[in-house]
């Protein structure tokens, strides 16, 4: 059996940035990618908004990952492509497959779980009507148009208005195809702002706010679909059925965190996030093994998951070269307003600021984040809007983390919008 | 010439046609569609009743009682799993209490062996999830499971093994009876010459007899609608539920299918088209029910629905005989529930009983019962699917992520018995797309590895046959 210092699971830009820290400290790592190349889901993201943050300019999603591949190969690091990691144990042993070596298995002293995301599928939605073909997941036509040059319909109907379900209404467009809606039961878009400007407005796409889909027709290939308005409790009011005609139907409703093999290992999952518990540091709740970018919980911004994956590098790096300390915890709560807040969990004897990650349950305007614990505020910030849709934070100076007596919340108040 | 030709295949069809191929006879299927087991016999509760719901003396009963004892082997033998699960029907009120007597007493004269009384405080040892209003049940141990479409697929195979030939985008649409033998006529033109026709057309089944002369039954449609949780849920149930049958009907069952899954359904709809569409109130009285008989059910699970439409015949019993005015002519018709247990059970009657009036019944000694798991792989150790992919890799590539299938099984699905050509067909025999992200990662590749396998233009791959393109053309 072959050891390293550090494993990390999947190689897109989670994985790529949490290895070359982890190298850049001085750990022998090694990257396990299941796909052909490295890069994971950029790869099919050829629009452009990738790496505004993080490199002040707009780059395309396999240009942004092309930065990182490039500094990957500067480095020693190993790279396994072509190879599906089948389990992991609490004890850091890795099964992986692939095509040359058949079934083997590594041991790490330290695993960094980067296996990214998947699509809700539509079955989870139990939708009446025929199960013909034409029903896509916004990723899969996305991979379809982009990667395998294929247009997987001319006439569409969109179901769910993420970022991936914006982005192929206008690439299906600029294809060829006509979109004639995109219809979200939400009463706003799950997608970035942007995104709903440049994909849908410019090209006068309706979106349908608080719409659902009744039925899909068809028995061969879709034919149409029939959406209609929904009340408070998401229900479909009567009478406002509207019915088109459409030879293909994508769902972009919403993404969940790849955790089957951190599961396997016994490590600890949040409900609210449906990514593993972590510290800070993102350790989960098996000491050595941390996680990073959608595996974790879902991202809209890259820049933000590279961001992540080199606090887990570092840290794995740690581990794995001079083993773990002893801990001095508080837990984080998502308090009003707020859906969750990322870590879950703050070390108090680890060095550093700390970024408290959140999402808001809606869109607000003109409001404070506040840090609490107990009846005492210890932070707080002004921000103009919030939307569920986009991923904000709060730094938590060193200072306060040191002394913090108790478990902490981060609640939101503001007027909604 | 073909001595026999089979109409429909369903398990009934695919049951028989095996059956027929352990004697020397040029025997042949029929179907209509892309691939077989598209019928009743691909969404259905797969439960293999033990067989104390059919009145006594029926055709249902004997075929019902007899199928279930020997499916165990029956499936060993073709490589699909079973498993005894045992089933309960749960009363809620005294008065169900009462039925289930009944229901025990009926079974016994069926000859359903080992039917028991329990009461709550067994029931909820057993099955802690059960609703707490239940208040005892009855326990049928010979209860059990198996995969209606992967049996149906595994005895067609065998029978190609065997010799028999499958002839798929077949709709029989016209049948002449000549001096010796049928013309049977497909709706593109083709025909074929068979000297007896066996009808297992399903809820179509009317209309082979009518167009053959024989206008002696009618079989209506009448649908169910199911939901199916992910195969994280388990183990939330471990036997078949079933309500206690009222006057208002059967109710649904909660059960774990052989796959690990759970499913929950089947609503009773009475539909005059023959659709398979669900609907919202379907699915809504599903969940409705499923929440009555056990606390807790994980909804959040849910990874797809469907729904199934069952042979509704207006004898309320099987037909299995020889038409009465069309010589030659075997109707297995109005199969409805408990068809799938019962299919093992009919087959060796028709072909011993019936087609034996026609020919002389000659052994087929390179007869070969056995077949191949379509998911042999995934049983094997270490070491031996290392040996596997060494000498083909393509073992060693996954395709599907949540079910774990590779390109290895992928490309031996299309090349078996009977060969899958659509991404559907694939799903049925491997599961490939059949997980938790239904196909969302998979099917792309799926799609190209038909392309290349059957040397076809990416284009034509379809999802399940005629009409169902995936693909509309090349990017600008
Ligand atoms: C379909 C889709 C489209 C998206 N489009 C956009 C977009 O247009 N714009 C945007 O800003 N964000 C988009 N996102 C969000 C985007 O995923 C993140 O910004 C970012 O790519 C997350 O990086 P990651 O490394 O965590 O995950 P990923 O990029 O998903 O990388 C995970 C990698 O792990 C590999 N992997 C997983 N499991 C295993 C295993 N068992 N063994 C080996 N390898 C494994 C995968 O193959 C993959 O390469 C999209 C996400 C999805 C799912
Ligand atoms: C919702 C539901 C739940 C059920 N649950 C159970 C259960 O739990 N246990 C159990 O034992 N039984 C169950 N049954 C009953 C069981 O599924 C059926 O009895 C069995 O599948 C019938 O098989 P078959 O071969 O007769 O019909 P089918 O499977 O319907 O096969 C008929 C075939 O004929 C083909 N065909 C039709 N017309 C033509 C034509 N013109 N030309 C060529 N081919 C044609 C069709 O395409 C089809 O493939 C259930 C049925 C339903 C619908």
């Amino acid at each position: 059996m072959k050891n390293y210092d550090v494993i990390v699971i999947g190689g897109g830009p989670a994985g790529l940035a949490a290895a070359i820290r982890a190298y850049d400290l001085g750990a022998e790592v090694l990257i396990i990618e299941r796909e052909e190349i490295t890069g994971g889901i950029l790869n099919q993201c050829i629009h452009n908004g990738f790496g505004l943050a993080r490199f002040k300019e707009s780059l395309s999603g396999p240009e942004y990952a092309a930065r990182f591949i490039d500094e990957v190969c500067k480095r020693d690091i190993s790279v396994m492509t072509n190879t599906t990691v089948l389990s992991l144990s609490a004890d850091k042993k890795v099964t992986a497959i692939n095509q040359t070596d058949g079934i083997f298995t590594l041991q790490a002293k330290a695993i960094i779980l980067a296996m990214g995301c998947r699509e809700r599928s539509k079955g989870a939605l139990n939708i009446a009507g025929t199960r013909p073909a034409g029903l896509y997941s916004a990723g899969s036509a996305q991979k379809y148009v982009n990667i395998k040059g294929y247009l997987p319909g001319k006439e569409v109907v969109i179901l769910g208005s993420g970022d991936i379900g914006l982005i192929m209404a206008r690439r299906m467009t600029l294809e060829g195809a006509k979109v004639h809606a995109v219809c979200e039961i939400m009463p706003y878009s799950s997608g970035l702002k942007r995104n709903i400007v440049q994909c849908l407005d410019d090209f006068g796409i309706p979106l349908y706010l608080n719409h659902t889909v009744l039925k899909i027709e068809g028995n061969d290939r879709v034919t149409g679909v029939v959406i209609a308005q929904v009340d408070k409790d998401k229900k479909p009011i009567p009478g406002t059925e509207k019915h088109f005609d459409c030879d293909t139907v994508l769902f972009s409703v919403g993404l969940i965190p790849e955790n089957e093999l951190t599961k396997e290992a016994g490590i600890e999952l949040c409900g609210a996030t449906k990514g593993a518990l972590v510290y800070q540091n993102r350790e989960t709740t098996i000491d050595g093994i941390f996680a990073c970018g959608n595996v974790l919980h879902v991202h809209d911004l890259v820049d933000f998951v590279s961001e992540e994956a080199e606090i887990a590098g570092a840290a794995a790096a740690k581990y794995a070269l001079s083993g773990s300390k002893e801990r001095s915890v508080v837990n984080t709560f998502a308090g009003d307003n707020v859906s969750y807040v990322l870590p879950q969990k703050i070390d108090k004897n680890i060095e550093g600021n700390v970024k408290l990650f959140f999402r808001v349950k809606k869109a607000l305007e003109k409001c404070t984040v506040k840090v609490i614990c107990g009846e005492q505020v210890l932070l707080e910030k002004k921000k103009r809007v919030v939307r569920p849709g986009e991923m904000e934070n709060v730094i938590l100076p060193e200072s306060l983390v040191s002394e913090l007596g108790g478990d902490i919340s981060v609640v939101l108040e503001g007027k909604e919008i | 010439m073909f001595d026999v030709a089979v109409i429909g295949g369903g398990v009934i069809g695919a049951t028989i046609l095996r059956e027929l191929t352990k004697y020397r006879l040029n025997v042949c299927l029929l179907e209509k569609e892309a691939d077989v087991a598209m019928g009743q016999s691909r969404a259905n509760s797969g439960i293999v009743h033990a067989g104390f719901d059919a009145p006594v003396g029926s055709l249902k009963a004997t075929f019902n009682v007899l199928g279930n004892a020997m499916m165990e082997d029956y499936a060993r033998e073709l490589g699909v799993k079973f498993k005894r699960n045992g089933s309960l029907v749960v009363a809620f009120s005294e008065e169900e209490l009462k039925t289930l007597k009944e229901l025990k007493a009926r079974g016994e004269l069926n000859g359903v062996k080992k039917l028991r009384i329990i009461s709550k405080e067994e029931l909820f040892e057993i099955e802690p999830s059960v609703s707490k209003n239940a208040v005892g049940a009855l326990l049928a141990p010979t209860g059990g499971i198996v995969c209606p479409y992967k049996l149906t697929v595994a005895a067609v195979g065998n029978a190609m093994d065997n010799g028999a030939t499958l002839l798929t985008e077949f709709e029989v649409v016209k049948i002449n009876k000549g001096e010796n033998a049928f013309t049977i006529t497909a709706k593109d033109g083709k025909s074929i010459t068979a000297k007896i026709m066996i009808n297992c057309a399903g809820i179509y089944s009317e209309e082979i007899a009518k167009a053959a002369g024989d206008n002696s039954f009618t079989v209506g449609g009448r649908k169910g609608e199911y939901i199916l949780l992910d195969r994280e849920c388990g183990d939330f149930v471990k036997h078949t539920l079933f309500f206690t049958p009222t006057e208002k009907g059967k109710g649904i069952l909660v059960s774990p299918t052989v796959d690990g899954n759970i499913i929950l359904g089947p609503t009773a709809e009475q539909v005059s088209d023959k659709n398979v569409e669900t609907s919202v109130d379907g699915l809504k009285d599903v969940q409705e029910k499923a929440a009555k008989m056990c606390d807790k059910v994980p909804f959040g699970g849910t990874i797809t629905s469907f729904a199934g439409t069952r042979a509704y015949c207006n004898i309320h019993d099987f037909i299995i005989e020889e038409s009465k005015t069309v010589e030659g002519l075997i109707n297995c018709a109005g199969i409805e529930s408990p068809g799938l247990t019962s299919a093992p059970a009919i087959a060796k009657f028709v072909v011993e009983d019936l087609v034996s009036k026609f020919f002389e019944m000659v052994d087929n000694l390179d007869f070969d019962g056995q077949r191949k798991p379509d998911d042999f792989f995934n049983n094997l150790s270490v070491e031996e699917k290392n040996n596997i992919i060494k000498e083909n890799p393509a073992y060693g590539k996954i395709i599907c992520r949540c079910e774990r299938i590779t390109e290895g099984e992928i490309v031996r699905a299309i090349k078996t018995n009977p060969p899958a050509t659509n991404v559907d067909a694939i799903k049925r025999r491997t599961r490939s797309g059949m997980g938790r992200c239904q196909g969302g990662f998979c099917q792309p590749q799926v799609v190209e590895i038909i392309a290349r396998e059957l040397n076809i233009p990416i284009e034509q791959v379809t999802k399940s046959g005629k009409g169902s393109y995936l693909l509309r053309g090349k990017t600008k």
